[in-house]
């Protein structure tokens, strides 16, 4: 780059702005002793809030794919009124408050509500449990995942499923052999970006279940009740796993380049 | 046989209005008209993937206008080939094979006798993003009449290939039609047309406004459109005779060049490209014949004559050239015109 005064100034906002970001993390791991770590690696609580976190957050992308992608394709196929509505609903989880999506969540699956009655029928309490954590997890997001795949369907050639049906394909046949498996990296990325973004979840699960206890509640009950330096092995860690799903999505997408 | 009725479709940017046409079987069918002029659309109408806003579509006196895709036995093969990324070519060629319930190794067996149809034998487990263009449109060709159509609809087959190959695909595409499958095949290159076409469909501003065999089109163009297509009213049947030299309707010896290695077509040149004179002029035409003046007619360019050498040919001349060689008709006069300046059109 050319080394005039003002994109000199420019390196040196962004690099304020790098440093923002990697400063903290940096600081939190380097400040965190090899000996805290492998310790907080054994605590039975710390493993099984993180195999939690990751079962449910896991769980609910899984089950909210099979409503969400169908959608998806539709919404990048199809002309139909009120198609711009849905699109904004859809998004409307990433603008509102986690903490007000999980009142919204709780109110929907509480014993009172036809869903947790339903529940309670079969002898399941929704809230506290982990299906309702998957819930909350699920709805701030299934943005990712929704917004993912539908793009990834809009970038397959139309003219890839009109051959296909001419090729005496059904349109079941048509999805299943020539749009799904080409859309399926932008729909795996997106599934992976919800899978991440869910387990990351604080302020939507902390109302649906303080307990069982997820890691990043585990690791705020950990900070308010035991201190920074009592939380922050516990942090390091769940940060390590987030960054592998982090790593995959960004090798996802440059492969797909 | 193929009728479409009164077909009319309406696009928002264009539309389709009253098209009437009937295709024969087994016959080579050539729909020609600029890019927008709805010709794929009518395509995509006759293969069942876009519905007529009115009018029939009847296939062997079966009305199919409401019939499912996949119960039309009509391939269509697109000018971007759209042959299945994420499949190898065997997997393309067995792709319709299996949706119609053919078991694994007979669809193997079929996918090969097509692929060697087709030339692409030595390419079946290759993945369509190594193939060339032209690969990938035989790829795309062998995989549609795998499924035995009775009509293939061609979307501008030859647009997207490389000139050098274009002779190949065509003989490719006269094979095809002459295993018995109805081709239709609309393009908006005149030269495609006339090299492959048994009747060509004109079609212009959204309406069907000639049809008839190559030379009726060509010769007597019902609007300027066709006209402006070619601009050539000097079109023969012709037969190659060697050393450069072709047989004009069997009757008169035209020299020319030409790239190709088929006997018969068309010869084709402008009337733009022949002088007229009162003597045989020492020139470096080798084209120079004594005809008649059989007509004098104004036309858009100054003055058409026509003269008879055996053949009609055409000329375009001033009327200043009019006057100062004091042309009417019943006069003999000598028609000259350059080799390079005639096109010879294989139609084998």
């Amino acid at each position: 780059m050319n080394k005039q005064p003002f994109h000199l100034i420019l390196i040196l906002l962004g690099g304020l702005l790098l440093l923002f970001v990697v400063a903290p993390l940096t600081g939190m791991i380097l400040s965190t002793s090899g000996s805290s770590l492998f310790e907080t690696a054994q605590n039975k609580e710390v493993l099984n809030s993180i195999k939690l976190t990751i079962l449910t957050s896991f769980g609910g992308t899984l089950f909210f794919s099979f409503l969400a992608i169908p959608l998806a394709y539709i919404m990048a196929r199809k002309e139909f009124v009120g198609k711009k509505i849905i699109s904004g609903l859809i998004d409307l989880p990433i603008v509102i408050p986690h903490s007000a999506a999980g009142i919204a969540v709780l109110g929907f699956i509480s014993r009172t509500s036809v869903i947790g009655k339903a529940a309670e029928s079969v002898g399941l309490s929704l809230v506290g449990h982990p299906i309702g954590i998957a819930l909350a997890m699920a709805f701030v997001s299934i943005p990712f995942l929704f917004n993912a795949s539908r793009d990834a369907f809009e970038a397959v050639p139309e003219r890839l499923e009109k051959v296909a049906l001419n090729l005496k394909a059904s349109p079941a046949k048509v999805f299943f052999t020539i749009s799904l498996p080409l859309a399926s990296r932008g729909i795996i990325s997106g599934f992976i970006m919800m899978f991440a973004r869910g387990m990351s979840e604080f302020g939507a699960v902390v109302i649906v279940a303080y307990h069982p206890m997820i890691t990043p509640i585990l690791v705020y009950e950990w900070f308010t009740s035991f201190g920074l330096s009592y939380a922050r092995p516990a942090a390091v860690i769940f940060i390590a796993i987030c960054l592998v799903f982090f790593i995959a999505i960004r090798l996802i997408i440059k492969e797909k380049r | 046989m193929l009728e479409l009725k009164n077909i009319s479709k309406n696009l928002g940017a264009f539309s389709l209005t009253n098209i009437n046409l009937t295709v024969n079987e087994n016959e080579y069918f050539v729909v020609l008209g600029m890019s927008g002029a709805g010709k794929s659309v009518l395509l995509e109408m006759v293969a069942g993937l876009l519905t007529p806003d009115s009018g029939s579509i009847i296939l062997d006196g079966k009305d199919i206008t409401n019939e499912s895709i996949q119960k039309r036995n009509v391939g269509i093969v697109f000018q971007d080939f759209a042959v299945f990324p994420h499949m190898t070519v065997i997997q393309n060629l067995m792709y319709p094979l299996k949706n119609i319930g053919i078991k694994k190794h007979e669809a193997i067996r079929i996918a090969k006798h097509y692929a060697d149809i087709m030339n692409v034998a030595h390419l079946l487990n290759r993945m369509p993003a190594t193939l060339s263009g032209g690969e990938q449109q035989r790829v795309a060709l062998a995989r549609t009449i795998a499924m035995k159509p009775e009509f293939l609809l061609l979307d501008e087959p030859l647009a997207s290939v490389d000139t050098q190959l274009k002779d190949e695909l065509r003989a490719l595409l006269r094979k095809i039609n002459r295993m018995g499958i109805t081709v239709i095949h609309v393009t908006h290159d005149y030269e495609e047309a006339l090299s492959l076409a048994e009747h060509i469909a004109v079609i212009y501003n959204g309406e069907l406004i000639q049809t008839g065999t190559a030379k009726e089109v060509f010769q007597n163009p019902k609007s300027k459109f066709i006209a402006g297509f070619t601009g050539i009213k000097n079109f023969y049947n012709a037969e190659y005779v060697g050393d450069n030299f072709s047989l004009a309707e069997g009757k008169i010896k035209i020299h020319h060049y030409k790239d190709n290695d088929e006997k018969r077509g068309y010869l084709l040149f402008r009337s733009e490209d022949v002088f007229v004179s009162e003597k045989l002029n020492d020139s470096s035409t080798l084209n120079n014949y004594e005809g008649k003046v059989i007509d004098i007619f104004p036309s858009i360019h100054g003055i058409e004559i026509l003269v008879d050498i055996g053949i009609k040919v055409s000329a375009h001349i001033t009327d200043i050239s009019l006057k100062k060689l004091n042309i009417e008709i019943g006069k003999i006069v000598w028609v000259s015109f350059k080799s390079t300046a005639v096109r010879f059109l294989g139609h084998e």
